[in-house]
């Protein structure tokens, strides 16, 4: 059974959000990093780069598979971890605590389209 | 299996060499390369004696596991049994000491084979016509596309840039479409397995380039809407692609020309026996409906250089050994054996599945084609994942299926038996599995740590990823 967290958001395609003012802070879930297996690459966009809701800002390897990112929001991404750049290995270790961009929103009425906790959990049982 | 790892540079020892020539008799002079092209230092050549050279290669090829050593049930790559006569017919002095340089007029009996061949993969795909540059099925997959591009731009219509791929595609499909500089749209499966066609409708318009399918698809089941989604592409005015990979079970029963493509590459290298394995060598040909001939690239076997041309995809005309050994096979077979090879693959393929199908989870239960894919062991309490059976049958001197494709179940493992296995070696295959899935329930930690018998147990491929060492010298 996958971890999840109580006050993230969530998104179809196993993104994590946590709100804090305008800024959205957005990782891959503990499903997703399962799913994946070790992961070998976190591939992240540039400060100041627009993302834009749905679609990808960028991919993380595993051994087995290269996957997208998509962005849960739409914004500028105002900070990115640098930390994964030579230690992806946290995203396994632990993927709530190791964020991977931050977002200064455009439209957070777009949150509305995520869901919570409960919901996630009873989506990920059908994946 | 003994275990062998040397590179020939450690075996090198100063001033050892295998024959010493006698004096010629004339002076060496190198007076006549200019200075800044010589070379400043020896060019550290291994030294060693014959014997050594020769228990060094003969070693390595032992430490070697291929079709000729063993069942390869290796799902989408086809690894059927390459007949021993393909080898002496590529090899007759007249085709192997020929240069590509040569004037064609020179060359009279490669041109007819050349022509001979396109006329038979024309047959057998339904297709007007065919270039056999290619050298592999991600370099034919470019080439079709480039010709769907240039079809595209010729007729002046430039805002089609968008290539729809399925969600169940192989990975060089979107991958190819990146590289000719066209957007890559994903259109997704239903639970069954096949495209979405109520899905695709929403992707249709004028921006659209075509599409890519593989029918039969990954999962080995035969996309039965074909013809409405040829429709459907057609009437957007968009181009059908057919990615020949999965090509076996159709030999000389359905033709991908009569399904309604207007494009397609074959990977000889697979669906017609020419060996592969270990990065080639392949041959990729693509065929074209007769409303694209124009567009096949150079060079072109007519000779011919037409405006619409998709350009110069090769130096020189494929790799010809290969397409030999292909030619062969067909001749070999004939028109009517060749029909026999698609059935025999599915039979192999239902055989296997249905024997396996209550130890192992099978997420789509229906007749497939050439292969199949099981999504990891029916008992998920055990923890013994994909990787782990796939590792412990080595164990049992088999090669391991496919795992971890298509990406639409987390512990797929693709099976494509081909049909040139006999019923004991798909029993023995059979049981090994079954044993396996009873291992993984009484001893899981075993399993986990499978291989046990082979020279190379289980590599870190984490660490591998995550912390290449690409050069010899830093070897710890």
């Amino acid at each position: 059974m996958s971890k999840t967290v109580a006050g993230l958001l969530y998104s179809e395609s196993h993104e994590w959000v946590s709100v804090d003012g305008n800024i959205a802070t957005v990782g891959i879930t503990d499903f997703a990093q399962h799913a994946l297996g070790n992961l070998s690459y976190v591939d992240m966009p540039e400060t100041d780069d627009e993302v834009t809701k749905g679609e990808e800002f960028g991919a993380v390897e595993s051994v087995k598979a290269a996957s997208d990112l998509y962005s849960p929001v739409s914004g500028k991404v105002v900070e990115t971890n640098s930390e994964l750049e030579d230690a992806p290995e946290r995203l396994n270790v632990d993927p709530y605590a190791n964020w991977i961009i931050r977002v200064e929103m455009s439209d957070p009425s777009e949150l509305d389209d995520l869901m919570d906790e409960a919901a996630y959990i009873s989506f990920c049982e059908k994946e | 299996m003994k275990y062998y790892d040397k590179l020939i540079f450690e075996l090198s020892c100063e001033g050892r060499c295998g024959y010493t020539l006698p004096d010629a008799d004339w002076a060496q002079t190198s007076d006549s390369i200019p200075d800044g092209l010589k070379r400043s230092a020896a060019p550290g050549l291994p030294q060693v004696s014959e014997p050594e050279v020769v228990r060094h290669y003969t070693n390595l090829s032992d430490m070697n596991f291929g079709v000729d050593t063993g069942f390869y049930p290796l799902g989408s790559c086809t690894m059927k049994y390459n007949p021993k006569i393909n080898e002496e017919i590529a090899g007759m002095p007249g085709f192997k000491g020929i240069h590509p340089l040569q004037p064609r007029s020179t060359v009279r009996g490669v041109m007819k084979l050349y022509g001979d061949l396109s006329s038979a993969l024309c047959a057998i795909t339904g297709m007007a016509g065919f270039t056999l540059n290619p050298f592999a099925g991600a370099h034919g997959e470019l080439t079709g596309l480039m010709i769907m591009r240039r079809y595209h731009i010729c007729r002046g219509d430039m805002k089609r840039t968008r290539v729809i791929v399925p969600d169940s595609a192989h990975g060089t499909n979107p991958a190819s479409a990146a590289v000719c500089g066209l957007d890559v749209v994903q259109v997704n499966s239903l639970p069954d397995g096949t495209i979405d066609v109520d899905h695709l409708k929403t992707l249709l318009d004028d921006t659209v380039a075509g599409i890519m399918m593989t029918n039969p698809n990954t999962l080995g089941l035969f996309e039965t809407r074909i013809e409405e989604i040829a429709d459907l592409v057609h009437g957007c005015g968009g181009l059908l692609y057919y990615d020949g990979a999965n090509m076996n079970p159709l030999l000389g029963v359905v033709r991908p020309g009569d399904m309604g493509f207007d494009i397609m590459h074959l990977n000889l290298h697979k669906t017609f026996s020419t060996p592969h394995g270990g990065g080639g060598p392949g041959a990729g040909p693509v065929g074209v409906a007769e409303h694209l001939l124009p567009y096949l690239p150079l060079p072109r076997i007519d000779g011919e250089k037409p405006d619409e041309c998709a350009g110069r995809v090769s130096g020189f005309m494929g790799n010809f050994g290969v397409l030999m050994k292909a030619y062969a096979y067909i001749l070999m077979l004939g028109r009517q054996n060749i029909r026999m090879a698609g059935p025999l693959a599915t039979l192999n393929a239902n055989y296997i599945k249905e024997s396996l199908k209550d130890c192992y989870r099978l997420p789509i239960d229906k007749v497939c084609k050439h292969e199949f894919v099981f999504d990891g062991l029916a008992d998920k309490s055990t923890g013994v994942t994909t990787l782990d059976v796939a590792k412990r049958l080595l164990d049992y001197g088999f090669h391991a299926p496919t795992v971890y494709f298509p990406l639409l179940f987390h512990q797929s493992i693709m099976i494509e038996p081909t049909e040139t296995e006999s019923r004991e070696t798909l029993d023995a295959f059979i049981e090994v599995m079954r044993k396996i899935a009873e291992e993984a329930a009484a001893d899981p930690d075993m399993v986990r740590s499978a291989p046990h018998n082979t020279s190379v147990r289980r590599p870190d491929e984490t660490a591998a990823a995550r912390h290449p060492v690409l050069k010899y010298r830093d070897l710890a």
